[in-house]
C-alpha cells in the first residue's frame, strides 16, 4: 500500500480506477449544469436543441437571461453585502478569539474553547431558528416596554449575517489560531528587546505573520457566506439573497437561466478559491 | 490550544487590557449569538400558553409517531450516509495522502474542493437535472434501450443520500487525508517487513492512526447531514420526512414557534447522543477532533 511496497499491480490498476471513477463523479453533476446553460430550450433537460447564449444575455418576452434579471442581479446584491459583513466580522473576531486562546491563560479557558466550538456542531436550522426567537424576543420587549420599534431586529440582512457569522467565526478562528500557533515567539521577543512596543511588534512582527491565514479564511468565509442556506432561510425577510432565490425559482421549475448563474458561480468560487490557497501557500519571509 | 506560555496575563496593566480587548468581542459573539439565544429557544420550549409553563411541547413530540419516525428515520439515515462517505472517500484521501506526489497530489487535492466551493445548491441542482424523470439518467438508458419508458430516480431516499454523499464527502476526505499524512512510511514498511499482509496492516497500524481523523470526518459528516435541509427537501420523497424540515414547517409555515423549538432540542439531544456514543466508542475527544478536522 505504499509507492516503495511492490503491491499487486491489478490491485494498483484497481485503485487508479476507482479514483478515475470517483473524479467523474465529482464532476458530473456541474459538468452537467454547466452544459445546459447553454441549451436552446426552456428547460434544463435533454433533448439537446442547440446552443445558445439566451440564458445569460437574452432580453426576449419568454427567455430572461440573468444579466437582465432584475431580481437575480438585487438578490445577488444581497448576497454580496452580507457576505462582506460577515467576512469583515469573522476575520476580525476570528483574529481576536485566535489571540485569546493562544495568547492567554485565564480561568474556564477549555470551557470556553469547548463552546467556541459549539456552533460547528449545532445544525444551521437551529442556529437559525434560536437567532430568530431571539432577536424577536428583544424586538418584542422593546416595543411592549419602550414603544421602540426597532427594524433591525426583524428577519432581514441583519439577522441573515448574524446567523451566518455565528458559526463562520468559529472556522475563522481555527484557521487563524493554526497559524498563530506556528508562530515563533523569539521574534516577537527580539523586536521588544529592540526596543519596540507592543503595538509596533504586534503591527509589524505578527498580524503580517497572520495576514496569509486572515485572506485564505476570508475567502473562505465569504464563499460559506454565499452559498449558505438553512441558517440564511429561518432568517430572511423581504431582501432575499441569491440562494434564497434560486430556491425558490428551482421549486416553481427551473429554467435555464439557473444553470447560467450556476456556471457563474462555479467559475467565481473557482478564481476565489484559487486566491485562498495562493495565500495559503505563499510563505512569509520568517518561515 | 495547549501550552501556551501566559506572558502577556502574569501581569501588567498592558497584559491586562490585551486579555479584555480580545475578550470582549469572543464575548459578544457567544453571549449575544450563542448562548442568550439558545436559552431564549430552550426557555420558549416550554413555555405551553402566553402564561403557563410546562412539557406540553415535549409531549406532543413524544405523542406523535409521526414526528419519532420522522426523528428516527433521519439519525438512521445520518449514520448509514457518514459510514458510506468513510467507504467511500477511504481510498480517495489515502490515494492523495500516500500514494499521489508533487503536481498530481495537488490537483487531485483541488478536484475535491471545488465542488465544495461552489455551494450545495448548485451541486444539488446537478442532481436533479441528472436523476429527474426527463433526466439525463432516463433518457440514456431508454436510448439504449434498457428500459421502455421514462424512470423516476429522483424523490426517494435512494436518490436523497446520493445527494447527501455528494455534499458531504469533503468534509470526510480533508481530515482523513491530514491524518494520514502525519503517518511515517517506516511504520507501513515495517508492518510488512513483519510478515503482516496489506489488511493487517490497515487493521493493525493504519487505521489506529487514522482514528483521530476518522473521528472528526464522521462526527462532521453526521451532523452536517443531520441538519441538512436542502438535499433531503429537493431529492428525498413527499414520503422521506427530514426532521429539520419538520422544525421549519412549525416555525415558518405554522407558526408555532413553541412546538418549534422543543423539536430544536430534541435535534440536538439526539445528535449529542449519537456523536457521544462515537466518541466513547472510537475513544477520542470532541475538543482534540474537531480543532483538527479543519
Amino acid at each position: 500500500m505504499l509507492r516503495t511496497i511492490p503491491g499487486k499491480k491489478w490491485l494498483r490498476w484497481m485503485h487508479k480506477a476507482y479514483l478515475g471513477l470517483f473524479l467523474a463523479y465529482l464532476a458530473l453533476p456541474l459538468a452537467v449544469v454547466a452544459v445546459f446553460a447553454f441549451n436552446d430550450s426552456t428547460i434544463p433537460s435533454l433533448p439537446w436543441k442547440g446552443w445558445t447564449l439566451d440564458w445569460f444575455i437574452g432580453n426576449g418576452s419568454t427567455r430572461t437571461g440573468m444579466l437582465r434579471d432584475g431580481e437575480i442581479g438585487a438578490s445577488i446584491g444581497h448576497s454580496l453585502i452580507v457576505a462582506a459583513l460577515v467576512t469583515l466580522l469573522s476575520i476580525g473576531c476570528g483574529t481576536t478569539t485566535a489571540f485569546l486562546f493562544e495568547r492567554h491563560d485565564f480561568k474556564g479557558k477549555s470551557l470556553l474553547y469547548l463552546l467556541m466550538l459549539m456552533p460547528l456542531v449545532i445544525p444551521g436550522v437551529i442556529l437559525g431558528i434560536a437567532i430568530l426567537a431571539f432577536s424577536s424576543t428583544l424586538a418584542n420587549g422593546l416595543e411592549t416596554h419602550f414603544g421602540l420599534s426597532v427594524e433591525a431586529l426583524r428577519p432581514g440582512l441583519l439577522l441573515v449575517t448574524l446567523g451566518q457569522f455565528s458559526f463562520i467565526a468559529t472556522i475563522a478562528t481555527l484557521v487563524i489560531s493554526a497559524r498563530l500557533r506556528k508562530f515563533d515567539r523569539s521574534l516577537e521577543e527580539a523586536a521588544l528587546n529592540l526596543g519596540a512596543g507592543p503595538l509596533t511588534v504586534l503591527r509589524t512582527i505578527t498580524l503580517p505573520y497572520l495576514y496569509p491565514s486572515m485572506i485564505g479564511c476570508g475567502v473562505v468565509a465569504f464563499l460559506m457566506s454565499f452559498e449558505n442556506f438553512s441558517t440564511t432561510l429561518m432568517l430572511v425577510g423581504s431582501d432575499a439573497p441569491l440562494t434564497i432565490t434560486m430556491f425558490n425559482r428551482m421549486r416553481q421549475g427551473s429554467t435555464p437561466e439557473l444553470n447560467a448563474v450556476s456556471l457563474a458561480l462555479m467559475l467565481a468560487s473557482a478564481l476565489l478559491g484559487l486566491v485562498s490557497i495562493l495565500a495559503q501557500h505563499k510563505k512569509p519571509p520568517s518561515e | 490550544m495547549s501550552a501556551s506560555t501566559s506572558v502577556d496575563t502574569s501581569g501588567g496593566l498592558a497584559g491586562r487590557l490585551s486579555f479584555y480587548l480580545v475578550l470582549t468581542p469572543f464575548l459578544l459573539w457567544m453571549l449575544l449569538i450563542i448562548v442568550l439565544p439558545h436559552v431564549d429557544l430552550l426557555l420558549l420550549s416550554f413555555k405551553e400558553s402566553a402564561t403557563s409553563v410546562g412539557l406540553a411541547n415535549y409531549r406532543e413530540f413524544f405523542g406523535e409517531p409521526v414526528y419519532l419516525r420522522t426523528l428516527a428515520r433521519t439519525v438512521v439515515i445520518s449514520i448509514l450516509t457518514t459510514l458510506l462517505i468513510l467507504l467511500i472517500s477511504w481510498p480517495v484521501a489515502y490515494y492523495i495522502a500516500k500514494l499521489a506526489r508533487g503536481r498530481s497530489k495537488t490537483s487531485l487535492y483541488l478536484a475535491c474542493l471545488l465542488p465544495f466551493w461552489v455551494g450545495e445548491l448548485v451541486r444539488v441542482f446537478g442532481w436533479t437535472i441528472i436523476l429527474r424523470e426527463t433526466g439525463l439518467l432516463s433518457r440514456l438508458l431508454q436510448h439504449l434501450g434498457v428500459v421502455q419508458g421514462p424512470i423516476e430516480f429522483l424523490y426517494n431516499d435512494a436518490a436523497m443520500i446520493v445527494g447527501l454523499i455528494y455534499t458531504l464527502m469533503l468534509f470526510m476526505i480533508v481530515p482523513l487525508i491530514s491524518v494520514l499524512e502525519t503517518l511515517d512510511d517506516s511504520l507501513v514498511e515495517a508492518g510488512y517487513d513483519l510478515g503482516g499482509n496489506g489488511w493487517i496492516v490497515l487493521r493493525q497500524i493504519v487505521i489506529p492512526h487514522a482514528m483521530p481523523g476518522i473521528a472528526s470526518g464522521c462526527i462532521i459528516v453526521f451532523m452536517l447531514s443531520l441538519g441538512s435541509f436542502l438535499t433531503p427537501i429537493l431529492m428525498g420523497g413527499k414520503s422521506s420526512q427530514w426532521f429539520t424540515e419538520q422544525i421549519y414547517t412549525q416555525f415558518i409555515t405554522r407558526f408555532n414557534w413553541e412546538l418549534g423549538s422543543a423539536f430544536g432540542f430534541v435535534l440536538l439531544a439526539a445528535s449529542s447522543l449519537v456523536v457521544w456514543a462515537g466518541l466513547k466508542l472510537s475513544g477520542q475527544s470532541l475538543s482534540s477532533s474537531l480543532a483538527r478536522g479543519s
